[in-house]
């Protein structure tokens, strides 16, 4: 546990759930991403201009914490581009089937205390920690 | 004003990504590595997040209508049903594969890494590739499309 943050962890975690009840509040909408993102690419969809705004402020974040002094660190990638095109196809097609990633399942969901949500929560976590298990100790090992 | 607030929550987010050091992956496949070495940030995330997202949840579900709009959209599926379990399976393996879920890797967007570029790319091509699936029961599928919303 030599990388154990929790302080920064509960501030940033404190803020993602602040962020999902203020858009509940406000809006009435479910602060998932891969449902907002995916909202933005349907056609047909007429509500595109709030989910493009929080897609936006998401990705403007790190600009404005670099104003105050908040550096965002570079993403620690896999070498292997067949292994990041694999990843992004099964996160995109996944969480679309599965109805939601981990801020509509594994927050919101949870809060709502909605059965679905803990259930996908559960089988995404236990599919990941076992993929890691294997590429970085069955494998590597 | 409904497009600002979803501005201003889409920042909030962004910064409790940043902050959190969620967006990094080493730091999501860190917490996924329970046989090496384990970092539980994550669930310390997951829980702050709840401890905030939970009372606020429930003083929307008390009032009639959201502050900026007409009408909330909960989601309305019950059930736990194969797509949600097949899917959820899927999504995992990618999670577990780059350590990238849909939020840290749009705003990873900001770093202008080629490989979260390639990342995404790929992320929005398996979205539409389900949204353009063949449905077996057409019919039935766009009855449910109308009165459900998805989880998240």
């Amino acid at each position: 546990m030599a990388n154990f943050t929790p302080v920064s962890a509960a501030i940033g975690g404190a803020l993602i759930g602040l962020s999902a009840a203020l858009l509940m509040l406000l809006t009435g909408r479910i602060a998932g991403i891969s449902g907002i993102f995916g909202g933005c690419l349907g056609f047909g969809i007429h509500d595109k201009a709030w989910r493009s705004a929080f897609i936006a402020g998401l990705i403007l974040a790190p600009l404005t914490a670099s104003w105050v002094g908040y550096a965002m660190p570079s993403p620690q990638m896999p070498a292997n581009w067949v292994i990041i095109i694999a990843a992004g196809l099964l996160v995109g097609f996944g969480s679309r089937l599965g109805g939601g990633c981990t801020s509509g399942h594994g927050i919101c969901g949870i809060a709502r205390l909605s059965a679905r949500s803990i259930a996908a929560t559960t089988i995404f976590m236990f599919m990941a920690i076992v993929v890691v298990a294997v590429t970085r100790h069955l494998l590597a090992g | 004003m409904l497009v600002i607030a979803a501005l201003i929550c889409g920042l909030i987010f962004g910064w409790g990504l940043l902050i959190s050091e969620m967006v990094q992956p080493a730091k999501v496949l860190a917490f996924l590595d329970i046989f090496g070495a384990w970092d539980p940030s994550l669930a310390v995330v997951m829980i702050a997040a709840l401890v905030v997202s939970v009372p606020g949840f429930r003083l929307a579900k008390r009032r009639e209508r959201p502050i900026l709009a007409t009408q909330s959209v909960w989601p309305a599926k019950m059930g736990i049903d194969r797509p949600l379990m097949i899917g959820s399976a899927l999504f995992g393996i990618g999670w577990g594969l780059v350590g990238l879920c849909p939020g840290p890797a749009l705003e990873n967007l900001a770093t202008l890494s080629p490989s979260v570029i390639a990342f995404v790319v790929a992320m929005t091509g398996g979205m539409t590739l389900h949204d353009f699936w063949p449905k077996r029961r057409p019919m039935i599928r766009q009855e449910e499309t109308l009165v459900t919303a998805v989880d998240g």
